[in-house]
């Protein structure tokens, strides 16, 4: 039995009638990390191997991956990036204590863009990650070594981080289910931050039944992140029903536009039918400040990111970079050789564009523009759920790109998150699920988007739609 | 040339919750360097804040006592900069919604009369670590224990005009802060912080000056001083043709200088933006009400009520307001003894003055109000002279007895005994014949010595006024055989 290649339901099930052991689950990731991890470059770095004493009544002793801008105790934690070399967090992520609790065996901190900022995983310190259905294109980012571990069966399951896109655009890429919960529904306390406002921690996983169950395992309300929100925690699970009859199903007029792959929008199209076919009511609706979300996110996020950023100075921990000669004073030069040594390229592009839209003078035309803009993109999906209970778009504009095709041109970049990003603006859920391939054979993406705390919403729908298609079942080789 | 001083205050006060503004950890002071530290302060990657609600409570307190406006929701704002002390590289503060805004305090200004000054607001922020230089092995230490202490930061308008008034604002200001118990305010500790803004000008002149922020004194006289130098700095600048440079100065206590740390052009742009970690906070009316209830009386009121109840002088009920304890002290004396003169008298003599040489406070001390009331009816009683009943006192408070066990003890009962008083006082006419002649030729006055040479006798036991009288009565009667 290929073990690693299971889903946690169906290994919890075989775990319960005592048919396997965690020992044996976890064998059989780490062989299969053996064989391809070297193709791949899922992980920024692999993880001791586990204590499988103890796990007897744990729900889910099962291998998970953490992004690597997860903290865990102990363990090195670097966003992938130089300058945090050596950081070792003397605490949990809640997060990872809620894991840890359920039982889970932590396999390795997935790699990433650096400090998340990327579509494509090109930006680690560690070298990029590898598309497992084509070793020649990204797997998509920021959570890219996340998704191409869960699809290349190097973990049962995994957790990533999703500020515009960074769990979606990535899941899509890759074939596999990707959610980003609403806003304050998951504790960010141990997350590194990108843009405090934006970030999620989410589930990515092989299918839909798998993101419910993580979902519950890591949601609630924690004490310390004052912006999680103290709301009970339904039993996802009870969603996982083929019932979307009567439902209606908004698609947005705005997301259908030049720029989009003809081969996306087919498959797009064709799950639409799918889930009319099963009796949901599809509405043709309007997100009329759709085309502002790239500008306005770019803004916003850079903002928080260039002020969350600025911690990393070399006085407390990670990398510290000793000036070859003093210029200024000895501790303003340290900071700069430090920053300058310690960032990649894109991180400083972000840490320049936020600095300029809060600096004094610009304030008012950047970044207090871009709240407002942030507020009428909220109020188009405010009025849109007024009239449908889900809305259903492309996750990405195309399928995985090659590695190196945008590198060079940041803005081509940043608009492989244009779908994704709304939903981050405005606080929503959101999940991507397989919808198909392209002829050369590269996994599509489904976006589903719900009201605030509606994850239940799109649970429905997405188990429906995968239910009736069997995507997720195609295994790639490599 | 006449020029106007026109002075601002920007007063940092740390406020005395049991934990930091954002974190759990314990809000003390003089522990080991950096063991009063968690993620949060440390501001390690992944870690949030999460508002303290004491921290809330003692700004809406100081806020209400200050007649400030308490603003129905406010929320937190970064402060973006560089600095090895700053964990985050940003402070979290309060940029345009402060929590409380628009109050006054009223003190006493320059022409003696009261005056009220604005106050612009106050806000809440967290404190940053600690920096020490070791000049020894040419490196900095960064001790954040500090880090996360709840700061208010309270802004008055430019209302002063003068050092001494800036001093009596941070008098009255320190004496209303003890009244609430939100604050060590203590500037030698760094429990209350203060920089001022200074300009000068024509008199007359509507518009301000070029100012100067002044930073860097550490106590009320350091203030004045700075102040007193920048002013005639300032003059000097002005008389000499020149113009004052919008800057920032350091007040260098040794030089009793101020001295340019960054001017305007190199000061820092913060970049202000709303604290995403943290939602908005709501204060609703009812709550600022109960908190309304909750303030203890302050010393202004206390000051009238007493000056009204107990019909002492403004100057006594000031003494006693000065500390609430001892003022409380005071009532609880005046609810057991009808003469609340005769208290005030006492507590803000030798009461007062004894603890100053103990260094204590009223209510630190051993002394109740049972004693001291009994230590006065004693002397009322004449059980004790007036005299020997200060040296009772400090007994009293050196070895927490009661009085009447001290005055047995010492034997200091008074002499009330006419038989022995008479004795002391016919001794005294017989020793002091020359004194006794003058006063037959008319020099009545010289009775006083006389009453004082049989008090020292007595070894300050008699009964002051009834040796007077015997004096009086063996003067009459010829007490060694002559007529008067």
């Amino acid at each position: 039995m290929n073990l690693h290649t299971l889903t946690a339901h169906a290994l919890q099930e075989l775990l319960l009638n005592r048919q396997v052991s965690p020992a044996d689950i976890y064998r059989a990731v780490r062989g299969q990390i053996d064989l391809v991890e070297k193709k791949v470059g899922a992980f920024a770095r692999l993880a001791p191997a586990p204590d499988f004493n103890g796990l007897a009544d744990k729900p889910f002793p099962i291998p998970v991956a953490l992004k690597d801008n997860l903290c865990i105790s102990g363990q090195e934690t670097t966003c992938a990036s130089k300058i945090l070399t050596g950081f070792r967090p003397p605490y949990d992520a809640t997060v990872v204590r809620r894991l840890k609790e359920a039982g889970a065996l932590i396999i390795g901190q997935a790699n990433m863009d650096e400090f998340a900022f990327g579509s494509s995983t090109e930006s680690s310190c560690y070298g990029p990650t590898k598309n497992p259905w084509d070793l020649t294109r990204v797997p998509g980012g920021s959570s890219g070594g996340a998704a191409a571990a869960v699809a290349a069966h190097e973990t049962i399951w995994a957790l990533g981080s999703d500020t515009g896109g960074s769990i979606r655009q990535p899941a899509a890429f890759c074939g596999i289910v990707g959610l980003k919960p609403t806003y304050g529904r998951v504790s960010r306390y141990g997350l590194i931050a990108f843009a405090s406002s934006l970030d999620q921690i989410g589930p990515m996983t092989k299918d839909v039944t798998d993101a419910a169950r993580l979902l519950k395992i890591i949601a609630g309300h924690d004490p310390l992140d004052a912006t999680s929100v103290d709301l009970p925690v339904p039993d996802y699970t009870q969603s996982l029903r083929c019932e979307v009859k009567g439902m209606r199903v908004g698609i947005p007029r705005e997301y259908f536009i030049a720029g989009l792959d003809p081969e996306v929008a087919e498959a797009v199209t064709a799950a639409i039918a799918v889930l009319k076919k099963q009796g949901a009511q599809i509405v043709d609706i309007s997100l009329p400040h759709t085309p502002y979300a790239v500008a306005t996110y770019y803004i916003v996020a850079t903002a928080e990111a260039s002020s969350n950023l600025g911690r990393y100075d070399g006085v407390r921990y990670g990398r510290r970079v000793r000036p070859p000669e003093i210029r200024q004073t000895p501790i303003i030069d340290m900071f700069e050789e430090t920053r300058d040594q310690g960032f990649g390229e894109e991180a400083k592009r972000r840490i320049m564009l936020g600095t300029y839209a809060l600096s004094a003078g610009y304030y008012d035309a950047y970044y207090l523009k871009g709240l407002k803009v942030r507020t009428l993109i909220k109020r188009d999906f405010d009025q849109a759920f007024q009239t449908v209970d889900a809305i259903v778009t492309p996750t990405a504009p195309t399928t995985a790109f090659k590695i190196g095709e945008k590198t060079a041109d940041p803005l081509s970049m940043y608009l492989s998150d244009i779908y994704t990003i709304s939903a981050n603006l405005s606080g929503i859920p959101a999940i991507s699920l397989p919808c198909g391939f392209s002829q050369a054979g590269l996994p599509i993406g489904l976006q589903i988007m719900a009201k605030p705390f509606a994850e239940e919403t799109l649970f429905r729908v997405a188990f429906a739609y995968e239910q009736a298609t069997g995507w997720h079942k195609r295994v790639c080789q490599i | 040339m006449i020029f106007e001083t026109v002075i601002g205050l920007e007063v940092h006060l740390q406020l005395r919750t049991n934990t930091k503004i954002f974190c759990g950890c314990a809000n003390q002071f003089g522990e080991s360097p950096n063991t009063r530290t968690c993620p949060v302060c440390l501001g390690l990657p992944g870690s949030l804040p999460v508002f303290n609600a004491k921290a809330l409570e003692y700004a809406l307190k100081t806020g209400l006592a200050l007649n400030c406006e308490i603003n129905p929701q406010f929320k937190f704002d970064r402060k973006n900069y560089f600095y090895p002390d700053l964990t985050k590289a940003y402070q979290i503060s309060q940029f345009d919604q402060p929590v409380c805004r628009q109050g006054e305090l009223i003190i006493p200004g320059d022409g003696g009369a009261a005056k009220k000054i604005r106050i612009n607001r106050a806000h809440l922020e967290e404190d940053a670590g600690k920096l020490i230089h070791d000049d020894a092995r040419n490196c900095s230490l960064a001790d954040y224990n500090r880090a996360g202490t709840p700061l208010l930061e309270i802004v008055t308008e430019p209302d002063l005009r003068s050092s001494q008034e800036a001093y009596e604002y941070l008098r009255i200001l320190k004496l209303t802060l003890s009244y609430l118990d939100v604050s060590d305010c203590d500037m030698e500790k760094g429990s209350l912080r203060c920089d001022a803004n200074v300009s000068i000008r024509a008199p007359g002149d509507a518009k301000l000056g070029t100012k100067t922020e002044l930073k860097n004194m550490n106590s009320f006289k350091a203030v004045k001083a700075a102040i007193d130098y920048e002013v005639n700095r300032q003059r000097a600048v002005i008389l000499g043709g020149q113009r004052v440079v919008q800057e920032t100065r350091l007040w260098d206590e040794n030089k009793a200088m101020t001295f340019s740390m960054r001017s305007k052009e190199e000061a820092h742009d913060y970049r202000y933006f709303p604290e995403p970690d943290l939602p908005l906070v709501t204060v609703p009316e009812e709550v600022v009400e109960e908190m309304r209830q909750t303030l203890p009386e302050l010393p202004q009121a206390k000051m009238e009520r007493f000056t009204q109840t107990y019909g002492i002088s403004v100057y006594d009920a000031g003494v006693l307001a000065q500390d609430r304890l001892t003022a409380g002290f005071f009532e609880q004396c005046a609810a057991l003894y009808p003469e609340a003169k005769k208290i005030c008298n006492w507590l803000n003599g030798d009461v007062l003055k004894e603890m100053n040489e103990r260094k204590i406070t009223v209510a630190a001390s051993t002394l109740q109000p049972e004693d001291l009331v009994d230590l006065i009816r004693k002397i009322e009683e004449g059980a004790v002279s007036q005299l020997k009943a200060k040296d009772v006192l400090k007994i009293m408070l050196d070895s927490g007895k009661n009085c009447s066990a001290i005055i047995a003890e010492q034997g200091w009962g008074q002499v009330s005994n006419d038989e022995e008083l008479l004795k002391i006082a016919q001794q005294a006419l017989a020793d002091n014949p020359a004194t006794v002649a003058q006063i037959r030729e008319g020099k009545l006055s010289a009775i006083g010595f006389l009453v004082g040479q049989a008090m020292q006798k007595s070894g300050g036991k008699a009964n002051p006024k009834k040796i007077k009288e015997l004096i009086e009565k063996n003067l009459q009667a010829g007490a060694d055989g002559k007529p008067f």
